[in-house]
């Protein structure tokens, strides 16, 4: 089944922009990439969009959809009433390179400041032991790919650009997580560090980055409550704190 | 054009890699490693390239399950599974080190699912005897991709610390496209391409280039794979004056989606078989056991109870044969459709609810639960999937030399990951890609930095020529004439490949389909692009576009001249694997006018390797006159 679906798709770059409105065909099952890619394909050419896999699993396609952070890959035209415009907008929180396209440049400086995992010196490749149960906290976070929708939905950058020096997001929030529950991990401060040096403290947990993640990683309720609790542990009783790295080494916690 | 009326950036390197998936990621960490200036080219973002969408595993001999397995086995299952016609040497290696390049990950900081001792768990998977793929859920390739990324960023941060600077042996290049490989004489002197996001050209002068692109499944109409998938590395190759060994053999996935149309040919994971999922048709049977071949006989189950007792006891039973190679299943499935028992939508059933609980179906295969719930309303802790072949992946590719991954023909040129061939034959297994990819990603780098170390200071020279040329070539979609629309012509491409060159070929088909290749290539080249050149997507099609031609030209043409069926390559008008047929690989390589293939004799295995197989399974793959002369 085909119908007509009218598209308001913002064109421009860096400097200049505007809204185009366009009437595309649509077919049963599509998503809203099916229909910008037959855009690209009649109609404007050089329509700028970035994405790969258009199965949910790369995170490229990031966009804006009726003002709302989305995979366009994962977005289905049915969830669309028959006669709604549908307005495709760059990621507001980045800057833009060319019609849907942004910078996202910003995200590759922060992961760079975060210390990287430091193994055991005492174990051999092959020696690792780790039970299922203690990775799958970590693993949780690892599923994220890096669609950087939470980053754009976070409101303390979005419209805070002064904000993002100090500020590294909930992406990477998740990752300081992922590495501090890593059973085999040596680095000792990874929570002071992300509220001291990443920006933990900024963050008043209003949950928007778990509602737009598509893959429902608990990016509030699993990363950040508990780094910010036990932060506040460490603060008073330094003890407790050396405790629970020690237990966690041996594999207790 | 004389160069003063060029401009470009200019970079200088040791060692190029292009590409930014596996391969090309494991390369550039050995590289650095080995001392040397290395530049990644990720044609996307970092961290996107198709290795993210690796769902199973990856194949590794470690024994942590069962403690009969070990490399022998592995390499048996991977010459089994490829009909013998793999490089031993490429099968070898890689049987052997795919341990070590997983437990190597644990030390970067990959957090693989484990066994209840704490060791790294393992997955049974088609054609592997034992339960060997190190995963992830199903999400292994996101895993290795991110695993590798952090790897990368931990070392740029080392030298940031040791020498004041992230980027100065170690520098990503995201959003760049390689257009031209360049050369001193026959040596590699570097490569030229574009930033997609200005359209500003860029010169790396670089005595050593890795090829790590991936693969060709763009050239076909339902594919599993992403946008990149266009045959890069391959056209660079040929026209570097390499030579790719026997592109005829593709692998169609056998379960890819085929409904809503919108997602046809996404994967769904071979874990939905290794976990127990079935194949059924309209009528409910399960059709596999028709489809288990002469070669199988032995180890598979030829009855439903023998093969769901396999699920609990794998030592005392035959494996089902949902678990047989790859391209058995494709063409089971194949068959069933045309036979008029297929799905609603064209495909057949696959079924993995009756055999696990809900949430040990959400354990095991989260994305995929996902990915049908989302994209086609299935459930598939209720429901059966429907499915069918889908272009996966291209076991032939870039002939290189197995230990060091030196490209044929061109000094200072390395392959590895998909875009290389051999490693395969003529079938890949489920799981050895991203245990490929390690192994040989690895011994690319190392192969590059000895290559570089040895030439001292002679490095090979891009002549102003040369950088015209490929400025020329670069630009010639805005600077030619014409009116050819790359989409249509890409979609007119994909129909000649799908149709004529797919999963069952003959040779009227093949020559049909070479005869409207050339008619494509010749529009190609007016195809013009409009707008700029800033992340311009038509432009860029263009370009990949002539990529895509050779690929498909390559794969028609070594399947017009190869007169047998085996694995990734079966011909309805010779149906038969022939022993003869074994002993010829396929050469092709670019004359700048035409692709032209050649036979070539395949080496046969030494002694030490073909006596890890009986000889009555032996001669189900070689003559008689080859056996009774012995491995070399």
């Amino acid at each position: 089944m085909t119908r007509k679906v009218k598209l308001r798709i913002w064109r421009g770059d860096s400097k200049n922009g505007e809204f185009k409105d366009v009437s595309v065909d649509a077919n049963e099952g599509e998503v809203v990439l099916d229909v910008i890619h037959r855009v690209q394909g009649t109609q404007m050419p050089d329509l700028a969009v970035r994405w790969n896999c258009k199965a949910g699993k790369c995170g490229s396609c990031s966009m804006e959809i009726n003002g709302k952070p989305r995979l366009a890959c994962m977005t289905r035209m049915n969830s669309f009433g028959d006669d709604e415009t549908i307005t495709v907008t760059p990621l507001r929180a980045f800057p833009v390179i060319r019609d849907l396209v942004t910078d996202v440049s910003f995200n590759y400086k922060k992961a760079m400041e975060v210390p990287a995992f430091e193994g055991p010196e005492d174990l051999k490749p092959g020696e690792y032991r780790m039970q299922q149960v203690d990775v799958e906290r970590s693993q949780e976070f690892r599923k994220c790919i890096e669609c950087f929708l939470c980053q754009d939905t976070c409101h303390v950058i979005r419209d805070h650009e002064e904000n993002k020096k100090s500020f590294a997001g909930p992406r990477f929030f998740i990752r300081i997580a992922e590495l501090d529950m890593h059973p085999l991990d040596r680095l000792r401060n990874r929570k002071q560090k992300a509220q001291e040096e990443h920006g933990l403290g900024m963050c008043n947990i209003t949950k928007c980055c778990t509602e737009v993640c598509p893959e429902h990683i608990k990016i509030t309720d699993n990363a950040i409550i508990p780094m910010k609790e036990r932060v506040v542990d460490v603060k008073y009783d330094p003890v407790r704190w050396l405790g629970s790295k020690i237990r966690k080494r041996e594999g207790i916690n | 054009m004389a160069n003063n009326e060029i401009h470009f950036d200019r970079y200088r390197f040791d060692v190029v890699v292009i590409g930014a998936g596996g391969a090309g990621l494991r390369a550039a960490v050995e590289a650095r490693q080995a001392g040397l200036r290395v530049a990644i080219i990720c044609k996307s973002l970092f961290g996107k390239a198709h290795t993210v969408m690796a769902e199973g595993g990856a194949a590794a001999a470690m024994g942590n399950v069962n403690e009969n397995d070990g490399w022998k086995v592995h390499f048996r299952d991977t010459m089994r599974g490829g009909k013998f016609l793999n490089n031993w040497r490429m099968a070898e290696l890689h049987a052997k080190e795919s341990p070590d390049r997983i437990w190597e990950l644990e030390t970067w900081g990959a957090l693989f699912d484990r066994t209840k001792d704490g060791r790294i768990s393992q997955r049974n998977f088609g054609g592997h005897e034992y339960p060997r793929l190190a995963h992830v859920g199903d999400r292994t390739g996101l895993e290795l991709i991110r695993t590798m990324q952090q790897k990368i960023v931990a070392m740029q941060q080392k030298d940031a610390k040791e020498h004041g600077d992230a980027e100065k042996y170690l520098k990503v290049f995201a959003e760049l496209t390689i257009t031209e490989i360049i050369k001193d004489g026959n040596k590699v002197a570097g490569c030229y391409g574009y930033w997609r996001e200005t359209g500003n050209e860029v010169l790396f002068e670089a005595p050593a280039v890795v090829l790590a692109t991936g693969g060709i499944g763009k050239s076909f109409k339902i594919t599993s794979n992403s946008w990149e998938g266009t045959g890069d590395g391959h056209a660079l190759a040929l026209k570097a004056g390499s030579a790719l060994v026997d592109m005829e053999f593709v692998q169609f996935h056998p379960t890819g989606m085929v409904w809503p149309p919108s997602v046809r040919g996404i994967l769904v994971t071979e874990s939905v078989r290794g976990d127990g999922g079935v194949l059924t048709n309209s009528e409910g049977k399960r059709f596999m056991f028709n489809y288990i071949p002469e070669v199988f006989k032995d180890k598979y189950a030829d009855n439903e109870e023998e093969a769901d007792r396999w699920y609990k006891d794998q030592n005392n039973n035959r494996r089902p044969p949902e678990l047989l190679p790859r391209d058995e299943v494709a063409r089971a499935i194949n068959a069933e459709v045309k036979a008029g028992r297929g799905s609603e939508h064209g495909g057949v059933y696959l079924d993995v609810s009756k055999r696990l609980p809900a949430d040990e179906i959400k354990r095991r295969l989260p994305s995929m639960w996902h990915q049908f719930k989302e994209l086609a309303d299935v459930d598939i802790t209720e429901q059966p999937m429907e499915v069918g072949p889908t272009c996966h992946y291209v076991m032939g590719g870039v002939k290189v030399d197995p230990d060091t991954t030196a490209a044929y023909g061109v000094e200072g040129l390395f392959a590895a990951g998909e875009v290389a061939g051999g490693m395969h034959g003529s079938n890949r297994l489920g799981g050895n890609s991203l245990s490929d990819l390690l192994v040989f990603g690895r011994r690319a780098g190392a192969g590059a930095a000895d290559y570089v170390k040895k030439l001292g200071g002679k490095t090979p020279e891009a002549s102003d020529k040369a950088i015209a040329k490929a400025h020329d070539h670069l630009n010639a979609p805005f600077t030619r004439e014409g009116n050819e629309n790359p989409y249509s012509l890409h979609n007119e491409l994909q129909n000649v490949t799908q149709d004529l060159v797919g999963i069952i070929r003959t040779e009227k088909e093949l020559v049909d389909a070479l005869k409207k290749l050339e008619s494509i290539r010749e529009r190609a080249g007016k195809v013009k692009a409009t707008g700029g050149k800033a992340f311009n997507p038509g432009f860029h099609l263009a370009i990949d576009l002539e990529n895509m031609l050779l690929v498909s030209e390559s794969i028609a043409r070594s399947a017009l001249d190869r007169q047998e069926s085996r694995g990734g390559h079966t011909r309805d008008d010779y149906p038969k694997m022939d022993p003869n047929w074994r002993q010829v690989n396929h050469l092709t390589k670019w004359s700048g006018k035409s692709v032209e293939v050649e036979a070539q004799p395949a080496k046969m295995l030494p002694s030490e390797l073909l006596e890890l197989f009986e000889m009555d399974e032996l001669k189900k793959y070689f003559t008689e006159k080859e056996l009774a002369k012995g491995g070399n």
